[in-house]
């Protein structure tokens, strides 16, 4: 029973993908959206929220979201997969349930 | 797939709107049903028609409006949160004594309820909000 | 209802700044007719919300936090609240509201619906809910 677990605000801003990454279950998928896409940028002091998590739960983040606000792919955390809308259909399908972190 | 969508914020200020639009639009080509997109909070703000967002940037409601015409898709504005916010369809208007409505088309307004039952109904619920 | 589904009503935002702890709550009441397994969690600020002792006369804003209390009446009596998050706030379960339901299988004895859970255990509940709602 796989949740999708999507986090759509900054790590700078709020605490939703700390929250996330403390209640995710190992197997998990964790999807960053809108503004949580800040949270897949390496080289910032929220980074290792996600490296650290990396090795029970799978990183994605959303392109279009990215491309939005300049964020190159190569700014990204090694690891996090780049998925478009489609993509976030097919986690939806993937997992059992989605746990919107807003 | 059978899918349900709850949007939280209204059409502007958030992302929310637009992710979720953004969503169905992929959901649909891929082949899965929309069961029910459900309006709460300051969501139901994606249900006015009196919006006159500029020409070279997105009109929101008229995409949700044409969304539902294209695909039949169930547009439902909560009807505790649309009163206290404003949205106002006819019955509303006559129950509440109201000078006019301004309920966008292809949305309508309902309870609470039509949240759950698209928990239970669909297979899936994804949350947009803030 | 063909089937019954275990929902979970995610919590946290803190009262009153916002509208979306009311509001949630207005979903949780009117679900309650739906006869499915319902639990809150109340995470991160949501545990403000239903901290005693909430006066908001000076406010103008209607305080709500006595409608918790009648959740218990309708059935729901499965309400979580995160040990880290109260600890964080220098909250125990002493500063939140007493919430109590009615075993009918136990000849009415009360009982505490508040269930301070760890976040270990608290992945574990989210992780077997089928719908998860989020304000």
């Amino acid at each position: 029973m796989a949740i999708l677990h999507t986090v759509n605000k900054s790590p700078f801003e709020k605490n939703s993908l700390d929250a996330c990454v403390r209640l995710a279950v190992k197997g998990a998928s964790v999807l960053m959206i809108e503004d949580g896409v800040y949270g897949a940028m390496k080289g910032t002091n929220k980074s290792d929220v996600v490296t650290g998590a990396m090795g029970d739960v799978s990183f994605y983040v959303l392109g279009p979201d990215l491309k939005a606000r300049g964020i190159g792919e190569d700014k990204l955390i090694d690891g996090i997969k780049v998925v478009d809308y489609s993509g976030f259909v097919k986690l939806t399908v993937e997992n059992d349930k989605v746990q919107a972190w807003l | 797939m059978k899918l349900g969508i709850q949007i939280n914020e209204g059409p502007y200020t958030h992302e929310a709107s637009i992710t979720a639009l953004n969503y169905c639009k992929a959901a649909l080509e891929a082949g899965h049903e929309i069961f029910r997109v459900f309006f709460y909070h300051d969501g139901v703000n994606n249900g006015t028609r009196y919006t006159t967002p500029p020409q070279d940037d997105r009109n929101i409601v008229n995409s949700w409006s044409a969304l539902a015409k294209e695909h039949n898709i169930d547009l439902v504005v909560c009807v505790a949160a649309a009163q206290r916010r404003g949205i106002v369809d006819e019955g509303e208007q006559q129950r509440n004594g109201k000078d006019g409505n301004n309920i966008a088309e292809g949305f309508r307004i309902s309870g609470l309820g039509q949240l759950i039952e698209a928990g239970i109904q669909s297979e899936r619920l994804i949350v947009f909000g803030d | 209802m063909s089937e019954t589904k275990k929902f979970m009503y995610v919590n946290r935002k803190a009262p009153y700044g916002t509208i979306y702890a009311w509001e949630s709550l207005e979903v949780v009441l009117i679900g309650a007719a739906f006869e499915q397994d319902v639990s809150l969690a109340f995470i991160d600020d949501g545990v403000y919300q239903i901290v005693k002792g909430q006066n908001t006369t000076e406010l103008g804003i209607k305080n709500f936090s006595p409608t918790y209390s009648a959740l218990g009446d309708y059935d729901i009596n499965k309400i979580y609240v995160e040990k880290e998050s109260l600890e964080a706030r220098g909250l125990t379960v002493d500063d939140l509201l007493h919430l109590t339901w009615e075993d009918e299988n136990e000849d009415w004895a009360e009982k505490d619906s508040i269930k301070v859970v760890s976040s270990s255990e608290l992945k574990t509940l989210l992780d077997d809910s089928d719908v998860l709602l989020n304000f």
